[in-house]
């Protein structure tokens, strides 16, 4: 665990964006007076529909796209200043990614450190040693000389968090880490981005899974094309808010606790999903798909 | 035995051979690129959308690397932006520029006979390359190839992963810049070993074979280029004995090695997928 | 000189006038091909066919038999070839496509410096348009014609399997059939056209035409017309071309058609800018 961030400095990251506008050549504009801030230690969901400009708040984010208006601000650096030092990582989609590409698992995580090599890239001794800590922490040590394409879907988002872990960045941008995994790589998942928080990394997901945005997010931010609502989990992840940010896109279940038991526990049951078809059952097999709670532990 | 070193007592043989392999080399290592981006025929667009340039440059008295070099670039812009101006698809795009700028070249060729014949374009003439020709192959290749040994891992992120690499510091439009850079450097300097019509498998063979062989990039690299070499040197060498067909004894040793591994590769041949086809069948049964 | 005699002098000369009945035969079968391969992403197909068919005009001229035959064969050959080798490795379609291309053309080339012939190799690559006898016109046309009807015969269920192969299976169309047919129909016209006008000339004419029909046209009836007007545009504007500059026949063609292209991205782009701002 030498890689994490090193003791002694506390990381002392932040996320701006103030006034931001983008507007495409075409006219449409994807984003509009999108005011948000984020500090170290944090995991904040980006929640939104589809289209909602997310991707596009991402690419201003990382400096791929120039704002139209607006500034945003990586540990108070402008964004290509933040590139330059090395504080931001990114987690892409699947589909994004080549895997038919000839890398093996721990070229692709070594890629984490060019940012950090000499013109020629040429790794030393201590980007070996955080090649080696990254693929250890995320559990594919064993399966490093693989070729990319030949590990399964919950193992190759765990490259790429490998990858962001051996550039030791400050801020880190997953995009839908969630999708086509299963419950038992998510949960994986989210116990290694807990432990990166408590180092003192800044988190910002874009995720479609609403159901797992209690589990692990400290914040919320409702996207859709502007900011609609930003704050803690528990008082901004409400249905009030998810219903502005969804409209009528998201599937809405209601069950009042008195026709779910006969014992004294008021509280209702409510299926928030943008999925296609989620499963509804009602059993204690099955409770734990029913309801998410906000995580017990403080904060 | 003696007549097998025959070739070596001939001093344009000697350097058809160091010259082929030189450009052999080169090309191969563009090619692992090429292949793995889906642009193969890129290749081709710019060996033929060098011709312009040549035949200006001829016509001109510059030196033919720079006419060619400019005119490939342009090409390769002349692509982007009709990929970006219409809905046409990027083949047709890539059709549309290396046709048009081939039959410009010919056309100027046409208008003002100079140095450069059709004959030479099309098909290289490495036996009776003059020395300054030489120089300026020479001179391309090892810059290219110097440029390469430095950068290629920033090449091949860039490739594999824009996102990461402009995360990273990097820009990947200058890196696609050096790349057709490179590229069109190579055309020029293979055109004149094989010719205009066969520059393609200078640049897409080897990287396919190596391709067949490796799942690592650092090894698909300086695999092909070890293959472009040694083909470049083979192909020059057994044109002494077949009347100086050059380029298609290049290419055609590239296309053997290419079948060769295309069949026998050990994890990606079709020998391997048959045997475990036939082993699943026995396993079933 | 005025503008008639600029049109009509070019064609007192017999060499002019096989030469460009060459070239609009060429343009008619080309262009109404191109249409379907721009639309089934085959546009450099006729790239590769053209280029593979070397070693098979030059096999044919060992074992005595019609070179059309030969370069057919070769031709089929390598498309098929490319099918089935794309379909069973990690490689790209278009790496293998260029390789088996290149292969064949370096192994052509090979057979060619080894076998005597009395074909020019500079005259498969670039034709000889000017040096054409009416025999050699009527064997253009005896392939060209049959072919552009076959086309024009087959053309609704050419279109529903380059734009929905899903759909042409569900109705009941075999898209391999026609993906072969078309590929047949392919290897012919350019067996038919390259003696005569060259590859060049060729491979220019399966691209540019279907690409300048599809920029100014959204509907497929309009697009075989405008292909096959642009074709025989260029053909007569670069004949005439020629003639006066005493430049290439088949490059001038080429360069004129490119400059049709770039008049057909303007008029879109003009287009979609009016269509814009309404």
């Amino acid at each position: 665990m030498k890689n994490h961030a090193p003791p002694g400095k506390a990381f002392s990251s932040s996320l701006a964006v103030s006034d931001l506008w983008v507007t495409y050549a075409n006219g449409v504009t994807a984003v509009r007076e999108a005011n948000f801030a984020l500090r170290a230690g944090t995991i904040t969901a980006l929640v939104g529909v589809n289209g909602s400009g997310k991707s596009s708040l991402f690419k201003a984010i990382m400096g791929f796209l120039t704002p139209t208006r607006g500034t945003v601000m990586l540990s108070g650096k402008p964004v290509r200043e933040a590139l330059k030092a090395g504080l931001v990582a990114y987690v892409p989609q699947a589909e994004e990614v080549d895997w038919t590409f000839p890398v093996l698992v721990e070229d692709v995580v070594m890629m984490g450190r060019y940012g950090r090599m000499n013109l020629m890239r040429i790794p030393r001794a201590a980007d070996r040693a955080a090649v080696s800590t990254a693929l250890e922490r995320v559990g594919l040590a064993d399966l490093r000389k693989r070729q990319i394409g030949e590990l399964s879907g919950g193992q190759r988002k765990r490259v790429f968090l490998a990858r962001a872990l051996a550039q030791e960045s400050e801020i880190i941008l997953l995009d839908e880490p969630f999708t086509g995994v299963d419950v038992k790589t998510e949960n994986a998942i989210i116990a290694l981005l807990r432990a990166m928080r408590d180092e003192g990394r800044l988190m910002l997901v874009s995720t479609h899974n609403l159901g797992s945005v209690p589990d692990f997010c400290d914040e919320v931010v409702l996207f859709n094309k502007t900011v609609l609502a930003q704050g803690p989990t528990a008082t901004t992840f409400t249905e009030a808010n998810l219903a502005t940010a969804f409209g009528g896109s998201l599937r809405h279940i209601r069950l009042g606790g008195g026709a779910l038991h006969d014992d004294d526990d008021d509280r209702r049951v409510t299926v928030l999903t943008d999925d296609e078809r989620p499963l509804v059952l009602y059993g204690p097999r099955d409770a734990e798909t029913l309801v998410k709670r906000p995580p017990e532990e403080p904060r | 035995m003696e007549i097998l070193l025959e070739p070596f007592a001939y001093s344009y043989m000697t350097r058809a051979i160091l010259v082929s392999a030189l450009v052999g080399a080169l090309c191969g290592a563009l090619s692992a690129f090429l292949v793995l981006k889906g642009w193969s025929l890129m290749g081709d667009a710019l060996s033929h959308a060098v011709v312009p340039g040549v035949a200006i440059a001829a016509i001109a008295g510059y030196p033919f690397a720079l006419g060619a070099f400019l005119s490939g670039l342009l090409a390769a812009g002349g692509i982007a932006l009709v990929r970006r101006l219409t809905s046409l698809k990027e083949d047709v795009a890539i059709g549309l520029i290396f046709t048009g700028f081939f039959a410009l070249g010919l056309l100027i060729v046409s208008l003002r006979p100079t140095s450069v014949s059709v004959q030479t374009i099309a098909f290289g003439n490495i036996l009776a390359i003059s020395d300054t020709d030489i120089v300026q192959v020479v001179v391309i290749a090892l810059l290219a190839l110097l440029l390469l040994v430095i950068r290629w891992r920033d090449l091949m992120l860039a490739f594999f992963d824009e996102a990461q690499a402009r995360i990273s510091g990097l820009d990947p439009w200058r890196l696609r810049l050096l790349f057709f850079a490179l590229l069109s450097a190579a055309s020029v300097a293979a055109m004149q070993a094989v010719g205009a019509v066969l520059v393609i498998a200078m640049v897409v063979t080897p990287g396919a074979t190596a391709y067949l062989l490796t799942d690592r990039f650092g090894v698909m690299l300086g695999l092909a280029s070890a293959l472009g070499a040694i083909c470049g040197a083979i192909g020059a060498y057994a044109s002494f004995f077949m009347d100086g067909a050059t380029g298609g004894l290049i290419v055609l040793a590239q296309t053997a090695l290419f079948a060769l591994a295309f069949l026998f590769a050990p994890k990606h041949g079709q020998w391997r997928a048959w045997r475990l086809r036939q082993a699943a069948k026995a396993g079933d049964a | 000189m005025s503008l008639t005699a600029l049109l009509v002098d070019p064609l007192a000369h017999g060499f002019m006038q096989r030469g460009l009945a060459a070239a609009l035969l060429v343009a008619l079968v080309c262009a109404t091909l191109s249409c379907f391969l721009v639309l089934r992403g085959w546009s450099l197909m006729g790239d590769a066919v053209s280029h593979a068919v070397l070693p098979g005009i030059v096999m044919a001229h060992v074992l005595a038999l019609p070179l059309t035959v030969g370069a057919f064969a070769a031709g089929l050959f390598t498309a098929w070839l490319t099918g089935k080798m794309a379909a069973s490795s990690r490689i790209r379609p278009d790496a293998v496509m260029a390789i088996l291309f290149s292969g064949m053309f370096a192994l052509g080339l090979v057979l060619f410096l080894k076998v005597e012939t009395d074909q020019h190799l500079t005259h498969i690559l670039f034709g000889n348009m000017l040096g054409l006898e009416w025999g050699d016109v009527g064997e253009i046309a005896l392939i060209a014609l049959p072919t552009t009807l076959i086309v024009l015969a087959k053309r609704r269920d050419l279109l529903v399997a380059g734009f929905d192969p899903a759909h042409a299976r569900a109705i009941g169309l075999s898209v391999s059939r026609l993906d072969s047919l078309l590929l047949i129909l392919l290897a012919l016209a350019i067996v038919a056209a390259m003696k005569a006008v060259g590859v060049l000339l060729v491979v220019a004419m399966l691209i540019a035409p279907g690409a300048i029909a599809a920029l100014l046209t959204q509907r497929f009836d309009r697009m075989l017309p405008i292909a096959i007007g642009a074709a025989m545009l260029s053909s007569i504007a670069g004949a005439m071309l020629s003639f006066h500059a005493d430049a290439a026949t088949g490059p001038a063609i080429v360069v004129f058609q490119s400059v049709l292209v770039a008049l057909a991205i303007a008029l879109q782009r003009l287009k979609a800018r009016r269509a814009a701002t309404v």
